[in-house]
């Protein structure tokens, strides 16, 4: 029930930004990853509002569901940032806010190679209750997820996350990689961690017709993300692994709709979870956001 | 952290990324004159590939489609120019070859806020040029008249 009108309160906040902002329709191309990242960065001065949702199995533990929210705004052609508010709810326990993050996207290169670097930071500050799972880092395992909310939001992270994004687009093709290292601020080792991801648009060619169901509009996916440890303990023991098939459905409208079932690969892992998002482009947010500022109608 | 000093943390940054997003340019003719020089600027090697769908009755049509999805927003209706890019059917653009355009379409002009479409697949973006270059040039049709 609390749980039910959380999401509720979520979702009226969002459609509110739409009714804010006035919309228009712009399809976006969004691929079906949760956790990897590929080059292609937000068109400058759209914003993408999007709520993600992961329920998770937890053995030892109850089951969880954390959501968050991120509002990702292209700055200019070759700089995205992000905003992310994370939630959480342990069934049997409590729901809980667990903090936000901020990141940025840098295309450094101008113009697209067969291999495109994206340089990736975010800051993070979270409290030791957030279950998002966007990314695997280090030794993280299924039984770091065990303490009750209301004692593990008493231990507060303030991270900084690089990644290196490598990513290439082939033939309807997308193939990416991308390396992460996660500093602890309160004097923490260096934790490390990787995602893979390939994906294809299930057609090719653009339809002459206005569709919903084209296949151009289904993209297809798998992802593989997990933990290598720290500085003092580098690689793969100790540490947890996914591989998560996924399928975004971008609308002619504007949404975009994505469902990711993933599985955990070892014992370290949660065995199961299922992530799906709902995300929606506004388009020119930027312009309006200055002609408010400026006091044009 | 207090949920009301996120929201202003939340409010600021975005208020301050709309306006850093739109700092006006330069003169629109400076602007106009730039963004096509980049027509020109294209390699060689890639001015002269030709369009695969250049026989694909529906590739046009398609393109279209595409168009009013992904570029209409800045380019205008009918690619006549909009606020935030210049006019495709000036003479520059439809006198540019398939592969010029290609070119264009798959790296973008990220400095000059034109991004990379390099996500669409190829025959989609064959699909764009065929739209555009049917569109015939239009030279009254430039950004200033489509300005609200």
């Amino acid at each position: 029930m609390i749980l039910g009108r959380r999401l509720c309160i979520y979702l009226t906040v969002v459609l509110a930004w739409f009714s804010l902002v006035g919309v228009r329709d712009l399809r976006g191309q969004e691929n079906p990853y949760m956790v990897a990242y590929d080059h292609n960065l937000e068109e400058p001065g759209n914003l993408e509002v999007e709520y993600f949702s992961t329920f998770g199995t937890q053995r030892g533990g109850n089951n969880f569901h954390s959501f968050w929210t991120e509002f990702e705004y292209g700055a200019t052609a070759w700089w995205t940032t992000e905003f992310y508010l994370d939630s959480q709810t342990t069934f049997g326990d409590s729901t809980v806010f667990t903090g936000f993050r901020w990141e940025n996207r840098i295309r450094p290169l101008k113009n697209e190679h067969w291999i495109n670097p994206v340089l990736y930071m975010e800051f993070e500050n979270v409290n030791g209750a957030d279950k998002i799972l966007k990314e695997i880092e280090g030794h993280d395992v299924e039984s770091d997820f065990l303490a009750p909310n209301a004692e593990a939001r008493k231990e507060k992270n303030h991270e900084m996350e690089l990644k290196l994004i490598l990513s290439s687009n082939y033939k309807g093709w997308n193939f990416t990689e991308n390396t992460l290292a996660v500093k602890n601020l309160d004097n923490s080792p260096w934790e490390f961690g990787y995602a893979l991801g390939v994906s294809r648009p299930l057609g090719l060619k653009g339809s002459s017709q206005k569709c919903n169901f084209c296949l151009q509009h289904f993209i297809a996916g798998v992802e593989m993300y997990g933990g290598l440890g720290d500085r003092y303990s580098f690689g793969l023991h100790d540490t947890s692994h996914y591989l998560a098939p996924g399928l975004a459905w971008n609308l002619p409208s504007g949404w975009t709709l994505r469902v990711e079932p993933t599985f955990g690969l070892n014992q370290n892992s949660h065995q199961f979870m299922l992530r799906w998002g709902i995300s929606y482009e506004i388009s020119g947010f930027g312009q309006k956001m200055a002609d408010l500022f400026r006091g044009k109608p | 952290m207090k949920t009301s000093t996120l929201a202003g943390i939340a409010a600021l940054l975005f208020a301050g990324l709309g306006i850093f997003g739109v700092v006006p340019g330069r003169t629109e003719t400076t602007e106009r004159e730039s963004v096509y020089a980049e027509l020109a600027k294209v390699p060689e090697k890639f001015k002269n590939k030709p369009n695969p769908l250049a026989n694909d009755r529906d590739a046009a049509a398609a393109g279209k489609v595409l168009f009013e999805e992904h570029c209409e927003d800045c380019h205008g209706a009918g690619a006549a120019g909009g606020r935030k890019a210049p006019s495709l059917r000036a003479r520059e653009v439809q006198e540019a070859t398939p592969g010029t355009l290609f070119w264009i379409l798959s790296n973008g002009v990220v400095r000059k806020k034109m991004p990379v479409w390099s996500k669409l697949p190829e025959p989609e973006r064959w699909q764009l040029v065929s739209y555009i270059k049917s569109l015939g040039p239009r030279e009254a049709a430039t950004n200033k008249a489509e300005k609200p």
